[in-house]
């Protein structure tokens, strides 16, 4: 057997292996740290189809931003593992339904024309091939428009997000470093000029109570 | 590199090279690769060791203290003692802790900050792997380190480390984006993701053809994202004055409250290891990695030693000098300063590059 041949067995039973775990892990932050572990794998899946660029940025956002937000909230949660296993065997006909619509569909498109082996990109590509600079040539001249529009909708979306969820609270007391430096120091310290006051000592009859 | 050691070996070994040759040969690329490896770990943990070291002896010369003397001279085997009692320490469970992952976390933290040195290029062909995606590869396994943090912090089940995690997820994925934002122009104008090639591009240029080679370095014309990416490279190793993520004052050591013996030092070999990694980084992409700065001296490793160094003393310098960060201006900082700053720089730079004036043809 090829030595990729092994490469991608073992990265594909891992990420089967990690891919079950998640659903079957009791504790909601290694089910987490599962999924990061099948990310991982699918990212070495890529790399054996020359595909370093996408295997990379896979790690980069989901490893790298997306599941620390991910593990970020989790780890906040004060999650009661029994009550989420509550109605397991009355809900699983729907999930299973909804699990076996998306296996069909999944194999409806990659049965199709468009994957079948005779359309596929050939398997040896020339040595300085470069998967990101074949990705940006595609992206930036042939589908410029749809990936420009793509981008402000995800940045209308983001912003949207944002603003559905802020609630500027009363008692805020955050405070702005701008106003903070152009503070002087007449604005904190008032000093008062006035004469002394001496209290004289009295004979006998103070103020003493 | 290879012909050589291999001639060496042949003339070293003699008539037994022949044989010895025939049984190695099948596994030569792997233990030349395990070699390399070797080449580049060894120093760097020495490094690493030395430059606590060096930490403790500049800031105590900063304020006006001796630092430590005591052990072998100057106090030179300090570090080899720190190592030692580290080592010979017992590393403690607490009882609620998760341990698969309290042992987990230490390991996620200094695999990715070991792991990053296998395309970091110290002089023309020395790297361990020239691949073409090098910047990415650095991009996506420095993204990682933060698991360790994360994960030390959630097992320790513990308050202040617990803080001390959710302060570092913020934290790190904030200046991530400004300098991976940095980045960007320095891969506009270097047309290219191979760290090498990024090196080279910086060789070419007006002031290279005078022989003031310091003149062509991506410093100078891309200055605002050089001090962008310098201080969120500062930012993401949790160095001072943004190391609220272990806060010695409000959350004493944050992650690693709970760690004892070698899991701490691994959190120590982790950061001082992206420490020496971001100086490389930084040299690479805005100083010209190995590059002379004149053109009379020629270029070399010794170079790229010089500028990482600098840089490493730039590092222990700020945090002898600056007070901590609060957090809310450390979060202003990054999202309010840096991103929209490398944002329009972008724009700053493409617009120049299209223009007539463009010094990168």
């Amino acid at each position: 057997m090829e030595f990729k041949s092994v490469l991608f067995y073992i990265f594909s039973a891992v990420t089967v292996l990690a891919a079950l775990r998640v659903i079957t892990a009791r504790n909601p932050v290694h089910a987490v740290l599962f999924l990061v572990l099948a990310f991982f794998n699918v990212a070495g899946l890529w790399m054996l189809l020359q595909a370093e660029f996408l295997s990379l940025v896979l790690i980069m956002v989901y490893v790298g931003a997306v599941m620390v937000l991910f593990l970020f909230v989790v780890m906040m949660l004060d999650i009661n593992i029994e009550r989420v296993r509550q109605g397991f065997w009355k809900n699983l006909p729907i999930g299973a339904l909804v699990g076996g619509l998306m296996v069909a569909e999944m194999a409806l498109v990659l049965s199709g024309r468009y994957f079948s082996p005779a359309n596929l990109p050939p398997h040896n590509l020339p040595a300085d091939y470069s998967n990101t600079k074949e990705l940006a040539r595609v992206l930036y001249t042939e589908y410029a428009y749809p990936f420009e529009i793509a981008s402000v909708i995800l940045l209308v979306a983001i912003i949207a997000a944002v603003m559905l969820t802020l609630r500027r609270r009363k008692d805020n007391k955050a405070m702005h470093s701008a106003d903070q430096i152009a503070v002087k120091a007449a604005d904190r310290m008032r000093l008062v000029k006035m004469t002394p006051e001496v209290e004289l000592p009295s004979a006998g009859k103070g103020e003493q109570p | 590199m290879e012909a050589t050691v291999l001639n060496l070996l042949a003339s070293v070994l003699g008539p037994l090279w022949a044989p010895l040759w025939n049984l190695v040969k099948p596994v030569w690329p792997l233990l030349w690769t395990l070699a390399k490896i070797v080449l580049i770990m060894a120093p760097l943990l020495l490094s690493v060791a030395y430059l606590t070291f060096w930490e403790r002896k500049i800031i105590g010369w900063m304020q006006v203290r001796i630092g430590p003397n005591r052990v072998g001279p100057w106090g030179l085997l300090q570090p080899i003692a720190d190592g030692m009692k580290l080592f010979f320490k017992e590393v403690l469970f607490p009882t609620a802790a998760d341990k698969k992952l309290f042992v987990l976390g230490p390991i996620m933290a200094i695999a990715p900050a070991l792991a990053l040195w296998a395309v970091i290029p110290f002089s023309p062909g020395w790297v361990l792997a020239n691949v073409d995606a090098g910047v990415l590869y650095l991009l996506a396994l420095s993204s990682v380190g933060v698991y360790g943090i994360i994960i030390s912090g959630w097992a320790s089940n513990s308050k202040y480390p617990f803080f001390g995690a959710m302060r570092a997820s913020a934290q790190m994925i904030s200046y991530e984006i400004s300098m991976g934002l940095a980045l960007i122009t320095v891969l506009m104008v270097s047309s290219s993701l191979n760290l090498s090639d990024i090196v080279m591009a910086q060789d070419k240029g007006r002031g290279a053809g005078m022989g003031l080679g310091f003149l062509s370095w991506n410093w100078l014309p891309l200055l605002p994202m050089f001090a962008v990416y310098l201080i969120s490279g500062v930012a993401e190793t949790n160095r001072a004055p943004f190391d609220v993520v272990e806060g010695e004052s409000e959350i004493v050591a944050g992650h690693m409250v709970e760690y004892s013996g070698m899991a701490f030092a691994m959190f120590f070999l982790a950061e001082y290891a992206n420490m020496i990694l971001i100086s490389a980084m930084t040299s690479i992409f805005f100083l010209g990695g190995w590059l002379s700065p004149v053109g009379f001296i020629p270029d070399g490793f010794h170079w790229m030693a010089a500028k990482m160094a600098a840089i490493l003393f730039f590092f222990l310098w700020i945090r002898a000098t600056f007070p901590r960060y609060r957090y809310d201006q450390l979060m202003r900082l990054g999202w309010k300063v840096f991103v929209p700053l490398t944002l329009v720089w972008i724009l700053v730079i493409g617009v120049w590059m299209m223009s007539p004036l463009s010094i990168w043809k």
